[in-house]
């Protein structure tokens, strides 16, 4: 735990001396980058407002990147099925991959109202693609040797989803997750900024009050969620595929 | 057969007798492993039939693979019983034979391993228990010890040749090493580059009890000879 701790605090803590010294000695303007210690301050200062507003965008997030997990597996077990079926539909798959999500959380907001239900199809959205891509991506490579092995005792095409492509892909599952749970956070503050609440809402306001060093804090908690929850999958990979994959095997 | 418009496998004819211990010999490209394969209904050949006697149930038939192959994610008890599994029976039964079928191979004191603790030999140990848990008429094995380190594979040859003795089951065995195949069965079969072709059809004149002393008797080195020979042609 030591280990992997330290090194990454490292530059932390001199990124932050040299910023504070930077402003400090005035060779950055504060109204453009805080010093530290404000934003220090101004998290504790504002300590309910932002923990409320972090509570929301947490809820957000992983409601969408929930709904992504369960959709984005659903749908890869759905293209696996025939190389039609992947033919026919995977390039809209691609279309959650490409879609400019700036341009379309209008229309969300219009769809799905002012309100978290618009931030959790925006993280959805944002969120779902490495998913689907990742997931299928494994239960294809499924071992043939393997798959003659389930032919040979007769093992029917749902048995063999069920015990050897999806436990297979797990690996690759978890690879999709990852990446997923990083871009859920986006989506869901992107969704708030069009239809209102949480972390955006607090840079909204702080931005036309000149509160540079609350719009810090917030951007600050908005990247610590985003590594929560990156850090959540990682647990969860390390639980489920400790037995088993090399990527989790300790050295 | 056709594989990507080549002939792999084309006007062959072979028996093999229930109970018998047969090599199949021949460089890469050969078709060892299609003819594996298409005996084992895994792939059906374009042409022409392959018809085993008595008509069981395919159930009979177990395969090894190159390497083991197990889930890497189940242990070795689970691994085993793997094949009883799909074929529906319960988990106090596949539990008693894939124990059975474990002990035969000298597994019992790693049933709660994984596979990723296990060494090369104890994998392949495993894939053998695998295919031995259904208690199978007919063993095909696909170069099961390339991947061995020569003493393991001794070792795992003397296992599989008291296995087959013991079981009196008929064991089909693909693989590239002449020492292997001299050792281990009782009939060879060469065949040729072009597939199909069976340039020698031999049953081998070696004592039926085969161990370590054997392999540097003059008899196994004769019919090392003449497998070698025929390859080369």
């Amino acid at each position: 735990m030591k280990k992997t701790l330290l090194p990454p605090l490292i530059p932390f803590v001199l990124l932050t001396l040299i910023a504070e010294f930077l402003v400090r000695q005035g060779f950055v303007r504060p109204y453009l980058v805080p010093a530290p210690s404000a934003v220090l301050r101004a998290m504790i200062d504002s300590r309910v407002e932002l923990v409320h507003a972090l509570l929301s965008t947490s809820a957000g997030s992983l409601a969408g990147f929930a709904m992504s997990a369960l959709t984005g597996i659903a749908i890869a077990v759905l293209l696996s099925t025939s190389r039609g079926v992947q033919r026919a539909f995977y390039p809209y798959a691609i279309f959650f991959q490409t879609v400019p999500l700036i341009a379309i959380a209008p229309l969300l907001v219009i769809w799905f109202g002012f309100g978290i239900q618009t931030v959790i199809a925006s993280a959805f959205v944002a969120s779902v693609f490495p998913v689907i891509a990742n997931t299928l991506s494994g239960i294809l490579s499924t071992d043939p040797p393997l798959r003659d092995l389930f032919r040979l005792y007769g093992a029917s095409p749902l048995v063999t989803l069920f015990k050897l492509r999806l436990p297979a892909a797990m690996p690759q599952v978890f690879t999709g997750l990852r990446v997923s749970a990083g871009l859920a956070v986006i989506g869901a503050i992107v969704g708030e900024f069009i239809a209102g609440g949480g972390l955006s809402s607090v840079v909204d306001i702080a931005r036309t009050q000149q509160r540079i060093d609350k719009v810090f804090a917030a951007v600050l908690l908005a990247s610590l969620l985003g590594l929560g929850l990156f850090g959540l999958i990682n647990l969860l990979s390390y639980l489920t595929l400790r037995r088993w994959h090399a990527s989790e095997q300790t050295q | 057969m056709f594989d990507n418009q080549h002939v792999v496998i084309a006007g062959m004819n072979l028996q093999i007798d229930s109970g018998e211990f047969l090599a199949v010999l021949g460089p890469s490209g050969s078709g060892k492993s299609t003819l594996l394969r298409m005996i084992a209904r895994l792939a059906e050949p374009d042409s022409g039939t392959i018809r085993t006697e008595p008509n069981g149930d395919r159930f009979q038939t177990a395969y090894v693979f190159q390497d083991a192959h197990l889930l890497p994610w189940r242990n070795v008890l689970d691994n085993a019983a793997l094949p009883l599994e799909l074929m529906g029976k319960s988990r106090i039964e596949r539990n008693e034979k894939a124990r059975r079928a474990l002990e035969q191979v000298g597994l019992l004191a790693a049933l709660d391993r994984y596979p990723a603790q296990l060494s090369g030999g104890m994998r392949m140990r495993v894939s053998l228990a695998r295919a031995l848990v259904t208690e199978p008429r007919l063993l095909l094995l696909d170069e099961p010890f390339a991947a061995l380190d020569e003493i393991t594979r001794f070792h795992l040859d003397v296992q599989l040749r008291e296995l087959w003795q013991r079981r009196g089951m008929t064991v089909i065995f693909v693989t590239h090493s002449v020492s292997e195949a001299a050792f281990l069965a009782n009939r060879a079969v060469v065949m040729g580059r072009s597939g199909g072709a069976i340039k020698l059809d031999r049953i081998l004149e070696l004592p039926s009890i085969r161990n370590n002393e054997l392999r540097s008797d003059p008899r196994l080195g004769q019919e090392m000879r003449l497998l070698l020979g025929a390859i080369e042609e």
